[in-house]
């Protein structure tokens, strides 16, 4: 691993339900993600990934524990740590340009400087022709790749994901997949990808951290032993295929566990 | 490049509208269909009123003056300018009272919705006015100011702001949080996500909420006029009623209605001019 780009210390996070139980959503969690890194962290479902990616995110505050950016710790959320969310996220008022331009226009960037950086992330998620429409014109599928290219815009050290290809048809999601790596090599960047997709995140991560039941802890890292570039033959390959066995049983004996304890 | 395939469209032959068809709810019916009912609709209430009318049904006949007789009305009343002269009035009131309440309503109504501290501040006294009828303030306002324009100004402010203000916290209120938090991640301090996020994704919700404060706008004006006014169109209503010149009743009430429905088209077509990206906007 390079250097570390993002380490998470001893994060414990607990949910107060509404008949004031209190519920640990994520138990003593540590984790290091190294510069340039792009990680993987499947689960099953309730297993407290996304508050995870929200606490790194600085959006909520983690009840014991802290996150550290090159060794200093977070205080709250940041055009460093950039987010692409499962809904779709995209300013209705704003076109597919403003909605790239908005964090450049937030760092006081000038007109000229913004519309290269959006016309350059543009392109990389293939949206070129589309600067004028509002976002309830474009697909699903649309919407995300500019939600994607509204984080990059920013230039933020690490990207985080909220399963951003959750809620894509099949294809779409595959095309996306590829589109998303191709950039990271591009422009390389620190990604943490949460997902429930076993193949999406072997497919493109080089470590998958698969959680545990609640309360949310890592159970199992997993190194993707598959080179790059990666292509979608590979995904029928024994190695992938041996891999993806060793993720499903991971999660499944985390899933067996949630439902014997409510059952 | 997925999403957009223009390929020349050839239109599907006319389907046979069966009757039944018009009857299934949430299903658009063809546009000839739609405005053949509209002209039945409107024609239908004309044709009842002339019957009744010219066939002296209505007695004693003043109660129900005809078309030609509330035509001759109208055109008189524009000749002398009667009639231009007190809507002008009513128009002043209810614009510069509504404008006010907007104004003041619209920000404080998405502070309202969106910070659970103002909400607490606000929301007793805003619930307090809000169940108060104007019109029962009326002769208070009259006391402190007098019946003059500020006192028309006044009620149409105080009957529209607080209920204008909840409509517009409601709007805030739910404006989703994933939108907020992007703004965050994106750089964006509380601030600027009031301003930059929650003011814009609140418009086409106020927009709505405009349209509806200022039919009740009308409404409040005409109870303020009637009770105490100079010029306007409720105090001209009042007058003909005296007369017993139904006629012009029946002129001021249709100008009233033109009124507002023209209101209410220019509010539609600014929405429509002003926010493109509106979800209301196909």
């Amino acid at each position: 691993m390079n250097k570390t780009k993002l380490e998470l210390r001893n994060i414990t996070m607990a949910f107060r339900t509404r008949l004031g139980d209190s519920v640990v959503a994520v138990d003593d969690l540590s984790l290091n993600v190294g510069d340039r890194e792009f990680i993987s962290i499947v689960g099953p479902s309730g297993c407290g990934k996304s508050t995870l990616l929200r606490v790194v995110a600085g959006l909520v505050r983690p009840d014991v524990g802290s996150v550290l950016l090159d060794g200093k710790p977070i205080t709250g959320p940041g055009a460093d740590r950039g987010m692409v969310f499962q809904s779709y996220t995209l300013f209705p008022w704003l076109t597919v340009q403003g909605n790239v331009e908005y964090g450049p226009r937030l760092k006081g960037l000038p007109s000229a400087e913004r519309t290269r950086i959006a016309l350059e992330y543009l392109e990389k998620v293939g949206l070129i022709g589309f600067e004028r429409s509002y976002p309830k014109e474009l697909s699903g599928g649309m919407m995300q790749r500019v939600a994607i290219a509204r984080a990059l815009a920013n230039d933020p050290e690490v990207l985080l994901m909220d399963e951003p290809f959750g809620a894509l048809d099949a294809q779409t999601r595959i095309i996306m997949q590829e589109m998303l790596v191709t950039i990271w090599q591009q422009t390389p960047k620190t990604i943490v990808f949460v997902t429930h997709d076993i193949d999406e995140a072997l497919f493109m991560s080089d470590s998958v951290y698969v959680m545990t039941a609640r309360p949310g802890r890592i159970k199992q890292v997993l190194k993707v032993e598959l080179p790059r570039p990666r292509t979608f033959e590979m995904i029928t390959s024994s190695a992938f295929i041996e891999q993806k066995r060793a993720v499903i049983e991971a999660i499944k004996e985390e899933t067996l566990k949630t439902i014997n304890v409510t059952a | 490049m997925q999403g957009i395939s223009e390929q020349p469209t050839s239109r599907p032959p006319e389907k046979r509208i069966q009757f039944s068809d018009l009857w299934k709810p949430h299903t658009p019916i063809p546009r000839r269909y739609y405005l053949a009912t509209m002209v039945l609709s409107l024609g239908g209430l004309f044709l009842v009123w002339c019957v009744l009318s010219y066939g002296g049904f209505v007695k004693p006949s003043y109660f129900l003056p005809s078309p030609t007789a509330v035509v001759s009305a109208a055109l008189r009343m524009i000749e002398t300018g009667e009639l231009w002269e007190n809507a002008q009035a009513s128009i002043t009131v209810v614009v510069i009272g509504w404008i006010i309440a907007a104004l003041l309503a619209v920000p404080l109504g998405i502070l309202m919705g969106s910070l659970k501290i103002v909400e607490a501040l606000l929301e007793p006294i805003v619930n307090f006015v809000r169940y108060l009828p104007v019109s029962a303030m009326i002769p208070l306002l009259i006391l402190y100011i007098g019946i003059g324009i500020e006192e028309k100004i006044s009620v149409i402010f105080i009957g529209t702001f607080f209920q204008l203000i909840l409509l517009v916290a409601d709007v805030a209120a739910h404006v989703g949080n994933d939108l907020l938090d992007s703004a965050y991640t994106l750089g964006s301090s509380r601030l600027r996500v009031l301003t930059t996020v929650l003011l814009p994704a609140t418009l086409p919700g106020v927009m709505d909420a405009l349209r509806i404060t200022l039919g009740w706008a009308w409404t409040y004006l005409i109870v303020a006029e009637l009770v105490a006014a100079e010029h306007g169109l409720g105090i001209m209503i009042l007058q003909s009623q005296r007369g017993l010149r139904t006629d012009k009743i029946f002129v001021g009430l249709v100008t009233i209605g033109l009124l507002g429905f023209a209101s209410d088209i220019l509010v539609k077509w600014l929405h429509r001019r002003l926010l493109p990206w509106s979800p209301r906007i196909r």
